[in-house]
């Protein structure tokens, strides 16, 4: 069959945009890789202190990334610790208890507080910082006020999942402790929730890794270029991303630049890391260790 | 028993509560804290004015307008290209090679912005500058390229999953006709699926107005209003983050919060127009 010119025009219009976009992605992740494939090692981490001096706080790093990776490590498990509880409750709540109007008046809010952008969630933690500051002369923009706003920020996304999660179990499973005399909540803890388990993992997951990258949020509400490892939830921290950030602006010599490089490097290997983790668990693993069959 | 479960549903519904209430805490905080600015109608003049401390004035409209060109410019880029993509995938591609594509589009989402941005810096820059004789290389064009980069993505995946949702009956009959796949595009998929491509723009333009660091990091940062695509400007969000006022009372540092409320406005706008598509490609249903 003759193609007609127009199905040509189509057809390498579409080869040509996805071929761009694949090549521009392994341009992206060659271009890091070479650069700071030298960077790579123990010292790109711990700087000259040696790794168990290090790991166990005996002396402090001061030209390797650990301290951010420590604090990036510090502020994911604080936020995410914090928005998890609340995310999952609300989740089940609007899978399960809402009515109809109330569910899409809920999710109305949702969506909004979704599609806030992270510097207004940033500023908002500024300000929260602010207003108590004048209260309780300690505070200032820390690493506890980081916590919350990133919780904030992914608190949405964990109600959404575990929504998802919840409301697409078939209705055959979602019958069956009822008519064996369960009531509601037996039902929801014993059958639905860990039925949905898999689902809701993989959002926490997804959650970490936006915890784990976020930088606009973080700037300002308390990360800072050198803190070492921070001492209390009350003090200011280092974080991987902010670091690139920095770098990226304010490198004085080529090896802040390397470090710069293998930075990057790393955020990425823990952003894929946790990206594929979340993939491998929401199709996968949980169902087979659960339901055995 | 009984009240456990009682107890137990209560605590759910203050979380959803609570949740939903964060929405609205946000913007009133905002509004309260600049407050001050509302009174004396300034609000509209920080929005019409040029950002000029030294002599007291500080408006946010190059911010705005840079906001703009670099947001509309990107999703000149962004928009074909995801278009062109997200045809490949969902009907132009070998089944094996549109999976792969698919999966390499949906890790691209996991990719940090600030990576984006690093890479900008050190590898797109320079090539605009020397490419386009453009000063220091960081301008509105050059923070646009990267912002389609980040916005892609995601419009890929509302669009392949808005073209794979098309009734299976249309796609069967133009089949029958023995149509080609590129027919079925043409007077099938696409006439479907206008609400699914709507929406993806508008939450890329979303996603592009909210992003902070492209634009920090590669778009120079310039007060002054751009006259052209190789002038560097400043967005609204860059302009949050660069700001640091010391002084808590000052307008300067009021000022960020009209950005701030400009942008939760905007967004929460387009939020709106998503749902009620949603709602009317409900109702034809």
């Amino acid at each position: 069959m003759k193609q007609s010119f127009l199905e040509i025009c189509i057809k390498s219009f579409a080869w040509f945009s996805g071929l761009f976009l694949l090549s521009a992605v392994f341009l992206i992740m060659c271009y890091l890789i070479i650069k700071g494939w030298g960077a790579f090692g123990f010292s790109l981490v711990f700087g000259d202190v040696p790794p168990l001096d290090a790991l166990f706080l005996h002396r402090k790093v001061f030209s390797g990334l650990f301290p951010a990776i420590v604090g990036t490590y510090m502020l994911v498990i604080l936020a995410v610790g914090m928005a998890t509880p609340v995310g999952i409750a609300a989740g089940i709540y609007l899978a399960e208890y809402g009515k109809e109007r109330i569910k899409s008046f809920f999710s109305l809010f949702y969506d909004i507080l979704a599609g806030i952008p992270s510097i207004v969630i940033g500023l908002f933690g500024f300000s929260i910082a602010i207003f108590l500051h004048r209260y309780i002369k300690e505070i200032y923009p820390c690493l506890f006020i980081s916590a919350m706003a990133l919780a904030i920020l992914v608190l949405p996304y964990l109600i959404r999942t575990t929504q998802f999660a919840m409301e697409n179990i078939p209705e055959d499973v979602r019958l069956t402790a009822p008519a064996l005399g369960a009531d509601k909540l037996q039902n929801i803890l014993y059958v639905l929730f860990p039925r949905s388990l898999s689902g809701i993992t993989s959002g926490v997951i997804l959650a970490i890794g936006r915890c784990a990258e976020d930088t606009a949020v973080i700037m300002l509400t308390g990360v800072v270029a050198s803190a070492g490892i921070p001492k209390s939830l009350m003090s200011s921290y280092e974080a991987l991303p902010f670091y690139i950030y920095y770098i990226s602006s304010q490198y004085r010599t080529s090896q802040e630049l390397q470090t710069g490089y293998g930075a990057a490097i790393i955020l990425l290997l823990i952003c894929a890391g946790l990206f594929l983790t979340a993939f491998f668990i929401k199709n996968i693993m949980i169902d087979r260790i659960l339901y055995r069959s | 028993m009984i009240n456990t479960g009682k107890f137990i549903e209560k605590s759910f519904f203050i979380a959803a509560i609570f949740s939903a209430a964060l929405t609205f805490i946000i913007f009133v905080f905002m509004i309260f804290l600049s407050l001050p600015l509302f009174k004396g109608g300034l609000f509209f003049n920080i929005l019409g004015n040029p950002w000029k401390p030294e002599h007291g004035i500080f408006g946010v409209y190059p911010m705005l307008i840079g906001t703009v060109l670099i947001v509309l410019l990107s999703l000149c880029w962004a928009f074909p290209l995801s278009l062109g993509s997200s045809v490949l995938i969902s009907v132009i591609a070998p089944p094996r090679f549109s999976k792969l594509l698919k999966k390499i589009v949906q890790m691209m989402t996991g990719i940090p912005t600030v990576i984006y941005g690093f890479v900008g810096v050190f590898l797109l820059v320079p090539f605009i500058r020397e490419m386009f004789n453009a000063g220091s290389g960081m301008n509105i064009l050059t923070a646009s390229l990267m912002l389609a980069m980040v916005i892609s993505p995601t419009m890929i995946i509302i669009f392949t999953d808005s073209f794979e949702n098309i009734p299976q009956a249309y796609s069967d009959a133009i089949d029958a006709l023995g149509g080609s796949a590129i027919q079925k595009l043409i007077y099938v998929i696409l006439p479907c699926s206008w609400k699914g491509i709507l929406t993806g723009l508008i939450l890329s333009l979303g996603r592009a107005m909210g992003d902070t660091l492209i634009a920090l990091m590669i778009a120079g940062n310039a007060v002054a209003v751009p006259d052209s695509i190789f002038e560097s400007a400043r967005t609204l969000t860059s302009h949050i983050a660069l700001v640091i006022a010391a002084d808590f009372d000052s307008i300067e540092f009021r000022s960020i919060f009209t950005c701030g409320i400009v942008l939760y406005m905007f967004t929460t706008i387009l939020i709106l127009l998503v749902r009620f598509l949603g709602r009317m490609s409900l109702k034809n249903k």
